[in-house]
């Protein structure tokens, strides 16, 4: 595992990389060899409660909790989600519930990503954000309770 | 029709392309390439200044005003219907019902016709490649009236199998709802035929007319249909105006379907009636702004030419497909004889979404996913498709553009 590094700090290095690209073939390049290279999700975790509603492609969301931290894992049948989700996940997997509630997101807008949250786009960047956040949630309460 | 074509005997797509303002405009600092007229076609100057010219001089509530500004609007609004009745070639003006859209359309009959004349047992036909709209209205039916809903099957290429459409026809069929043309795959179905086979069995006939309503010449006497459906923002209108033609006779016997102002004779507590056709189907203030301005577009297709249209939308259609196939690894789902100019494709081991995200980026806009017809896709064992669907004002060069901007998708995919 690398080291510790806040959600921003993640966010910062992200914003870093892209701000080297010149054009928006180099951003999805990037993006697109992010989701090939992001680790396969196992089998027997793409199932149906998995799937994260309104993307126009198959996304599979499991996180798992640990030692007051959440940790996700996620799959898509489409390359460029699949590198969008690598990189939510690089910023936000390992990091508490409240953390991950609060962030900001912010870089998505920094590396001209924006139009992949927009509601109308069937991309799903919003989608699977929220259902980050859900499960975040949902370990808060538990926690709570 | 056929006489205004001479008007304007040339066709020039660079004409038609100033008459239409959004072509102007970039999308990711390219110049956009619009491949997307089969979910909505763009407007022309004409229908946009329609509208505008409506809301800055005649606004008001239409056929119950004494005013000038009402007597002006109404007189605006009935030119349509009859505009629309000479465009589908119906009988009367008064087969022509307003609607939101072809859905609506849809459900109006499912809804009014489908309840007073499907009982538990009778069976509608519809095929594999229904829109969701022109399948879900007759599952709903189908479900409260215990009745069978039949799927006539497609060969590879995306053509109705007649065959077995005739095998599923019975004494047990009330109606077939067909689709004219495929939205997904761009197939022209053998609707007088269908129309045909299905009166000799006496079972009514509702055609889906969304997708064929801009390309083809519509004959609704010719077709002999019970219905006929489509959307005015296909056709270059505005949204939200769309038509039902049904004929008369079937329309006159038909319960109503909303209640409200506009559709009723005389109120009571105790009984209401009526209004005569076509109002009798049109509760409430109707979509007057839109409807005057769906007339505009009518007049624009008409005056451009409507064979000449086809021609050039062929003649891209012939180019495109030439083009795709010499591109590896791409196929193209629809390879029927007669087909409109919308063509879907899927590429090797690419889901169509990434290569919709990089043409966009290229300012070409396309659709991706299931097209409103999941069972369709099912067929073909895919998720969806990439769908890039051509209109008056596409070119030649744009084509050229579209197959670069996959060739790059595919290059940066891979």
């Amino acid at each position: 595992m690398s080291e510790y590094k806040t959600i921003k700090e993640r966010e910062e290095e992200i914003t870093d990389e892209f701000s080297l690209f010149d054009s928006w073939e180099e951003k999805y390049e990037y993006i697109i060899d992010l989701g090939k290279r992001l680790e396969p999700l196992e089998e027997k975790y793409k199932v149906e409660e998995n799937i994260i509603k309104g993307c126009q492609s198959t996304v599979w969301l499991t996180s798992d909790y640990k030692n007051g931290k959440v940790f996700y894992k996620a799959d898509s049948d489409a390359i460029i989600v699949k590198g969008l989700i690598s990189m939510l996940i690089k910023v936000l997997s390992g990091h508490k519930p409240d953390e991950i509630l609060n962030a900001k997101l912010d870089f998505i807008r920094d590396i001209g990503m924006m139009t992949h949250l927009a509601q109308t786009r069937s991309n799903g960047l919003l989608s699977m954000v929220k259902q980050i956040k859900h499960y975040a949630l949902a370990y808060k309460s538990a926690d709570a309770a | 029709m056929e006489k205004t074509t001479t008007i304007s005997p040339s066709f020039d797509v660079n004409t038609i392309r100033e008459s239409f303002p959004v072509l102007e405009r970039e999308v990711n600092n390219k110049l956009l390439v619009y491949l997307d007229n089969a979910a909505t076609s763009q407007k022309p100057q004409v229908v946009i200044d329609a509208l505008d010219y409506y809301y800055s001089n005649y606004n008001a509530n239409i056929h119950r005003g004494i005013h000038t500004l009402a007597e002006e609007a109404t007189a605006a609004y009935e030119a349509t219907r009859n505009a629309v009745k000479d465009f589908i070639h119906a009988t009367s003006a008064d087969e022509i019902i307003f609607t939101r859209g072809t859905t609506e359309g849809i459900n109006l009959v499912a809804y009014t016709w489908g309840r007073k004349n499907i009982n538990a047992g009778d069976e509608i036909i519809i095929s594999t490649m229904e829109h969701h709209s022109n399948i879900v209205p007759w599952q709903i039916l189908c479900e409260e009236k215990k009745a069978v809903l039949k799927v006539i099957p497609i060969s590879d290429e995306g053509e109705l199998l007649i065959d077995k459409y005739k095998k599923l026809l019975s004494p047990k069929t009330k109606l077939v709802s067909i689709v004219h043309v495929s939205n997904a795959l761009g197939t022209i179905n053998p609707v007088k035929e269908i129309i045909d086979l299905a009166h000799e069995n006496g079972a009514h006939v509702l055609v889906d007319g969304a997708q064929s309503t801009v390309h083809l010449d519509i004959d609704v006497q010719d077709m002999d249909c019970d219905f006929f459906a489509f959307s005015g923002h296909k056709i270059y209108g505005p949204t939200g105006a769309g038509v039902l033609y049904g004929k008369k006779k079937i329309l006159e016997e038909m319960p109503v379907f909303m209640g409200g102002g506009e559709m009723i004779k005389e109120v009571t507590f105790e009984k209401t009636t009526y209004a005569n056709l076509p109002y009798k189907y049109e509760a409430g203030t109707p979509n007057i702004a839109d409807t005057i301005a769906l007339k505009v577009a009518l007049d624009f297709i008409t005056e451009t030419g409507k064979q000449l249209i086809r021609n050039h939308e062929n003649n891209l259609l012939k180019y495109a497909t030439e083009q795709m196939n010499s591109i590896r690894g791409l196929r193209i789902i629809g390879n029927a004889k007669n087909k409109v100019s919308v063509i879907s494709f899927i590429i090797k081991d690419i889901h169509p979404q990434d290569v919709g995200v990089l043409l966009d980026n290229q300012g070409i806009a396309v659709r991706t996913g299931h097209h409103c017809t999941q069972p369709l896709m099912d067929c073909f064992q895919i998720p969806g498709t990439v769908r890039a669907s051509f209109a008056m004002y596409n070119t030649k060069e744009e084509v050229d553009k579209l197959i670069s901007g996959i060739q790059k998708s595919i290059k940066m995919l891979s």
